[in-house]
């Protein structure tokens, strides 16, 4: 019973690692920007969330109203400003831009806020629990972490597939200097994606937080791992494949936790280099380019 | 006015001179051909008028307003469409995903999904299909299509009948002929003589750069462009000018002689 | 002959300056050697630093300038190294001569690391090294013998503080010209050029024939020997590890990457530069703290896209 309960919750742990991985996806499905700050941009939208709390009352939900728009406008201004002009560079100039990015946001947030950690309580829901059967409690926020992860990527594969910047980031991925020729400036749909991105690592920083009762400075080093983790085991390109690769790595985690409790994040890498020498190109097999 | 007019159009890569001094003007309605061998700097003259490649020097004027400062994407929103070499589809998009991308410019006209089906027949039983599962032909014609899309007033197609079986292009050329009304002005690059004899309304030959040769088919002999092509004139082909060299590699050229007639 | 060929001449004075420079990088070397002879040990143990910095920056470079791959996991193996100390400390070897050992030990596993780490390329590649550095630091700190995660002190050491300062300083000299030894050797040779010509097309240089799997490894590996041999330093300097998760820091990678972007990404002499600016500006401007780092970084950043674009 002890490993069917580490089971479900490596599965439902697996919501948030997909979530985290979904905008990582994006960046270099689109991109082809691998977002070393990532996880600093989580941590960002849960340091938004946490001071939305704690300086004006305003609950988790409603934070994510404010956290989630104003990181998006930050992507934007960051792909228009930043990483457009690296990209002309080379491939590796945009990779040391984000680095350097990554770098600072942690110094920043010492900087105004000190190392200590910053709440975030959800009131009952992070200790509330449906009980299955027997010795298997299902918490309620891993539960809801789940439902708006797969929500994400439906709607993120829908948006992709059915609406006219959807098409055109798609079509950015596959030659950007034709799409220029068709009357779309591609500098724009890159933004868009980069907006996407961002906008959807602050949720994903949210829920993080909420999981961990709460975000500190370094958080962001620990959670771009596990996204890009989820990204490389799930198969590079596939939307889907994040989801699948974030329950492969939330179920590694929690049953090395069953073993150790100094295990999970050890096993969970240790999995994630073997994924990657027997099976490099993940586990699931990518359908739609992105 | 002309549709479309280039003024002493210099285009380098680097310090290779591809395209010197040439000027052209296209009519609304009009077919005008530029022949020559591979690497006499056509397709980088398509590249400079459709705004892909910025001039070393020159003016390009778009009924009567100078468009050298905007970039590729403002022209296109202008209707100035190209048609690149090779194609270039966008290989992950179905044929419609590729057609609609085509209409990014959002210029209002005929053109839509479907009249551009019924222009291109050949495109209806492809719709759903992936742009990389296409054959040759069927490339092309997506990629007109496309460019179809966006409604231009000037369409620049580039190489259309590279690599592709006779028959194929038999049929795309018959779509060309269908699609060229309303005054739409079309500037076509290509390497196969008889076609471009029967289609242009004017023919201008390059050679290394330069424009060596203009009429209309019936005011030049067949012998008069041949020479033309190759330069034996006055220049024997020498350098870039002469042989089937790779296809597609403008920037080989301009070894810059002087040119017979000056 | 030499006045008919024009190219002969200024490569013959191309190769007039470069012994040049090598003979005056050899003096240098000597200099520093006897400095300890001049200076007291309070100054010269201060420029131990200044050396493994020089050390990381100019194996960081020879990864990512000449070889293309952006490791941001070379933490690493600074961390085997200091932990490689104590491994073999333990089992009876001098520390000084444990460092050497270790350091083989390091190019073993950065060998068998490396077919990991080449299955990403690019920005995967970059984060993909940098798990596997989470990975050996949470290997590392599973063992109760090395201080598990609270870090630990070298237990068999030389007594005398003054000696001990002299050979870590000697070491570190002498890891730090077998290094830029090490380097030019390698870029003199027929891997330099391979080096550069998949820097520039990794597809291009494959297809002339280039082992471009091979001429990388090699790379990877040196690199986590310097940066393994840079971490003993560090260790012996601080007479242990104080945590892992400091010597297993990923701002490591951050100081190399600072460092050599600012001194010029892909020239022999760039992290030199960059880790003598690096040095000197810690020292005087470290308590500055924030708008520190975020200056040093937007510096390092500008400072690459004028060098990249100019490679």
């Amino acid at each position: 019973m002890v490993v069917v309960n580490a089971l479900v919750q490596g599965i439902l742990l697996g919501g948030v690692f997909a979530m985290a991985a979904l905008g990582l996806s994006i960046a270099f499905g689109i991109l082809r920007v691998v977002n070393l700050a990532h996880g600093e941009i989580m941590t960002v939208g849960a340091y938004i969330a946490a001071i939305a709390l704690s300086r004006f009352g305003v609950s988790v939900w409603v934070s994510l109203l404010v956290a989630v728009p104003l990181l998006g406008l930050a992507g934007y201004w960051v792909q228009r400003a930043m990483l457009q002009r690296a990209l002309r560079i080379g491939e590796l100039a945009p990779l040391l831009v984000t680095f350097g990015i990554a770098i600072i946001i942690p110094n920043v947030l010492i900087e105004l806020f000190t190392t200590n950690k910053q709440a975030i309580p959800t009131g009952g829901l992070a200790v509330s629990s449906i009980s299955l059967v027997e010795g298997v409690n299902v918490g309620v926020l891993p539960l809801i972490t789940m439902a708006v992860a797969v929500a994400l990527i439906a709607a993120t594969q829908l948006y992709l597939s059915k609406t006219r910047n959807g098409r055109y980031m798609r079509a950015a991925a596959d030659d950007w200097e034709t799409l220029r020729l068709m009357g779309v400036d591609h500098r724009r749909v890159y933004a868009l994606a980069m907006a996407m991105a961002f906008g959807i690592a602050a949720l994903a920083g949210v829920f993080f937080g909420m999981r961990q009762g709460g975000v500190t400075p370094y958080d962001g080093q620990l959670a771009v791992l596990f996204a890009f983790e989820a990204v490389i085991i799930g198969g590079l390109g596939s939307l889907w494949g994040t989801l699948a690769g974030g329950i492969v790595l939330g179920v590694s985690q929690t049953l090395a936790g069953v073993v150790s409790p100094e295990l999970p994040l050890l096993v969970g890498n240790l999995v994630f280099l073997a994924v990657l020498m027997f099976r490099p190109t993940g586990i699931v097999q990518s359908k739609v380019a992105v | 006015m002309a549709l479309l007019a280039a003024d002493g159009i210099d285009a380098r890569y680097g310090d290779v001179r591809a395209v010197t001094g040439v000027s052209l003007s296209l009519a609304e309605g009009e077919l005008l051909a530029l022949v020559g061998a591979n690497g006499a700097g056509k397709s980088t003259l398509l590249r400079v008028l459709a705004g892909a490649h910025r001039p070393f020097a020159g003016t390009v004027a778009f009924r009567g307003e100078d468009v050298t400062g905007l970039r590729d994407f403002e022209r296109a929103r202008r209707g100035i469409a190209l048609v690149p070499e090779g194609r270039r589809l966008f290989a992950s998009l179905t044929v419609r995903e590729n057609l609609l991308v085509g209409a990014g410019s959002r210029r209002t006209g005929r053109w839509n999904v479907g009249s551009v089906t019924e222009a291109l027949p050949m495109l209806a039983p492809l719709l759903d299909r992936n742009a990389s599962q296409l054959s040759g032909g069927q490339q092309q014609a997506v990629a007109i299509g496309r460019a179809l899309m966006s409604n231009p007033e000037v369409l620049l197609l580039d190489e259309v009948s590279l690599g592709l079986a006779p028959i194929v292009i038999d049929e795309l050329y018959a779509s060309l002929a269908a699609v060229r009304d309303g005054g739409l002005g079309v500037v076509l690059v290509e390497q196969d003589l008889d076609r471009t004899l029967a289609v242009a309304d004017r023919i201008v030959c390059m050679l290394e750069g330069e424009p060596v040769l203009e009429g209309t088919p019936a005011s030049l002999s067949r012998e008069a462009i041949t020479d033309a092509y190759f330069g034996h004139v006055a220049a024997p082909a020498g350098g870039g000018a002469g042989g089937p060299g790779t296809a597609g590699d403008d920037a080989g050229a301009g070894n810059g002689g002087a040119a017979w007639w000056s | 002959m030499a006045e008919l060929v024009p190219g002969h001449v200024r490569v013959d004075r191309l190769r007039r300056r470069m012994i040049a420079t090598q003979i005056v990088g050899a003096v240098v070397i000597l200099l520093l050697a006897l400095a300890p002879y001049v200076f007291v040990p309070a100054v010269t143990s201060q420029w131990i630093k200044l050396f493994y910095l020089i050390t990381l920056a100019t194996v960081w470079n020879l990864l990512a300038g000449y070889a293309g791959m952006v490791s941001v996991g070379q933490q690493a193996y600074i961390g085997l190294g200091a932990y490689g100390i104590f491994v073999f400390n333990d089992l009876g070897v001098n520390p000084y001569a444990g460092a050497l050992v270790a350091s083989v030990a390091i190019g073993v596993i950065a060998f068998g690391l490396s077919f990991v780490a080449f299955r990403l390329r690019g920005g995967y590649f970059a984060i993909g090294t940098w798990v596997i550095a989470e990975a050996v630091r949470q290997v590392v700190v599973r063992f109760d013998s090395l201080g598990a995660g609270r870090g630990r002190s070298i237990a068999d050491y030389t007594e005398d503080p003054v000696m001990r300062n002299l050979f870590t300083y000697w070491l570190a000299l002498g890891i730090l010209a077998a290094t830029l030894i090490a380097t030019l050797f390698l870029l003199r040779s027929r891997m330099g050029v391979a080096l550069q010509s998949i820097r520039d097309n990794e597809v291009a240089a494959r297809a002339l024939g280039i082992h471009v799997g091979r001429a990388k490894r090699i790379v990877f590996v040196i690199a986590g020997i310097g940066a393994g041999l840079a971490g003993s330093v560090i260790s012996l300097q601080q007479l242990g590890v104080q945590s892992p998760n400091q010597i297993f820091s990923v701002s490591f990678s951050a100081f190399m990457v600072f460092m050599v972007l600012i001194g010029g990404i892909g020239t022999i002499e760039g992290p030199i530069v960059g880790a003598v600016v690096y040095y000197v500006m810690d020292l005087y401007f470290s308590q500055m703290g924030l708008w520190y780092t975020s200056a040093r970084w937007a510096c390092g950043t500008s400072r690459c896209s004028v060098c990249w674009r100019s490679s």
